[in-house]
This record gives structure tokens, C-alpha cells and sequence, in this order.
């Protein structure tokens, strides 16, 4: 093991489609196969992975998402977006990557941290009862970067 | 590290310690597989998930993943990174004489 190896990482999940969400997800998930020390921090529309309700049911963003490449005129039809979304997760359980609910699970078995950001529970008036078990605590800003200390921050 | 010889038998391995050949392996050899990463004694739960990737292997020609293990293997995941800590995916291919994992998951 060389001495720069990462040791820690601090992902930001930012956004609620299901392709904002899975990079990160599988980023914390790997860096814990590593052996690096992993806090997930969810804000914004990101929330909605750890949101018992909601998590289950993240959409692909089939308009305004160029690399969809279908039209836009296309991509706003009715069902379009299920459609991608049912396709793109068949796709990922084929390589055995799990739905949102079972992935959160994981990689809180893991042993890493999982957070929601203060400024948007209150933004969007949440409660600790409306997220899933595994989100360990809502925190600020200020107390993600205390916890952030002495590794690398990754934004998505 | 070319060739290493575990239990009296002569294998080859790549630059990491990874098996080259899965079929080399026996169960002999695992102890001190364990011990050449931090992990000694190998208590039975370890071998739990030493035998299930050993049956995987052979059934899919691929290293199971951690979910595979979770839910084919009934190996729960904290069990996982308690048993095999800091990469466990990795360390359990390791003593089970599996090439290195290729998967993300």
C-alpha cells in the first residue's frame, strides 16, 4: 500500500434524477471496497434518494439531457421517462448494481456515513421520520465540513 | 511475485499476490493466504464466505460481488467488512485463490 493512497472521501449527491444520483452512490460504495473512509451527504433534489417515499421511484431525465439522444419533442412524451427508467434499471441489475433503497442499505453497512443537509430539510419543511433508517442524521454545512477534515470532497 | 509456494504446492500468482490459476488453490493453502494480509486465524464464518465464492466461481466464472454474496450467499455486508476489513471484496478473492474482482459493485 503506497502512503498517497485516499484514505477519505466526502461525496455530495446534489440532484434527484436517477442518473444525478447512482454515480455517487457507486462511488461511495467503491471507495468503502477500498478501504477509504466514506461520508455520503445528500442535498437539494438529491434528498429524494433517502427519502423513504421517493427513493424508489427516481426517474431518468429524458428531456434537456442531450446524451439521451432522443428529440426533446420525443423525450417529453407521456411514459418516455418511465420507459428509459425501466430500461436503464434493468440494465444495472444485470451488473448487479441494486435499486436506491437496497444501495442505501449497503453502503450504510458498510460502515459509511449518510446525512441530509439541514438548509434543505427546512427548505422543503422535512422531517427526520420522512427518510428512510439508514440516513444517520441531518447536519449543516459546518458540520459537514468538520466531519470532512482531513479528506477529499467529491460533488456531484 | 511469479510463483509462491503455499502448502507444499508450487502456484503461480500475479504482481498483487492474486492467483493466476483459481484451480491451484487449495484449501490448505488459505491460512497463510489470510496471514500474508493481517487476517489470523481464519474462524469459520470467514470460510462461510471463502466456500460460497469458491461455489460461485465455479457456477458463474466470475468473483461474486458484494451484493451477490449479500443476497445469493446470505453474507450480510457489515458481516462482510467486519470478517475481511478495509476491502472486502478483494481480501476474500485473496484467501480464496480467486483472481483480482473486476467489479464495481
Amino acid at each position: 500500500m503506497s502512503s498517497d493512497k485516499i484514505e477519505k472521501v466526502s461525496i455530495i449527491i446534489s440532484q434527484g434524477s436517477l442518473e444525478g444520483v447512482y454515480p455517487g452512490l457507486i462511488m461511495a460504495n467503491g471507495a468503502r471496497m477500498e478501504g477509504i473512509d466514506v461520508n455520503l451527504f445528500f442535498t437539494f433534489f438529491g434528498l429524494d434518494a433517502v427519502i423513504t417515499k421517493r427513493m424508489d421511484k427516481l426517474k431518468v431525465a429524458t428531456v434537456g439531457n442531450p446524451a439521451m439522444h432522443i428529440p426533446t419533442l420525443v423525450g417529453m412524451l407521456p411514459g418516455m421517462s418511465a420507459m428509459a427508467t425501466k430500461m436503464m434499471m434493468k440494465e444495472m441489475d444485470k451488473i448487479d448494481i441494486p435499486p436506491v433503497s437496497e444501495f442505501i442499505e449497503m453502503i450504510h453497512d458498510t460502515g459509511a456515513g449518510i446525512y441530509a443537509c439541514k438548509a434543505t430539510v427546512d427548505m422543503f419543511h422535512l422531517k427526520k421520520e420522512d427518510f428512510c433508517e439508514y440516513m444517520d442524521d441531518i447536519i449543516t454545512v459546518g458540520d459537514f465540513y468538520e466531519m470532512s477534515h482531513g479528506g477529499q470532497i467529491i460533488f456531484t | 511475485m511469479a510463483e509462491a509456494t503455499l502448502a507444499g504446492v508450487t502456484v503461480e500468482r500475479d504482481d498483487e499476490g492474486f492467483f493466476k490459476n483459481p484451480d491451484d488453490w487449495k484449501e490448505e493453502m488459505a491460512p497463510e493466504l489470510a496471514k500474508e494480509i493481517g487476517i489470523d486465524p481464519l474462524t469459520e464464518a470467514h470460510w462461510k464466505v471463502i466456500r460460497f465464492m469458491r461455489e460461485d466461481y465455479k457456477v458463474k466464472g466470475q468473483v461474486p460481488s458484494i451484493r451477490r454474496m449479500k443476497n445469493e450467499g446470505g453474507i450480510s455486508t457489515k458481516d462482510l467488512y467486519n470478517l475481511f476489513p478495509k476491502g472486502p471484496a478483494k481480501k476474500a478473492a485473496y484467501i480464496a485463490g480467486l483472481g483480482k474482482p473486476h467489479g464495481c459493485i
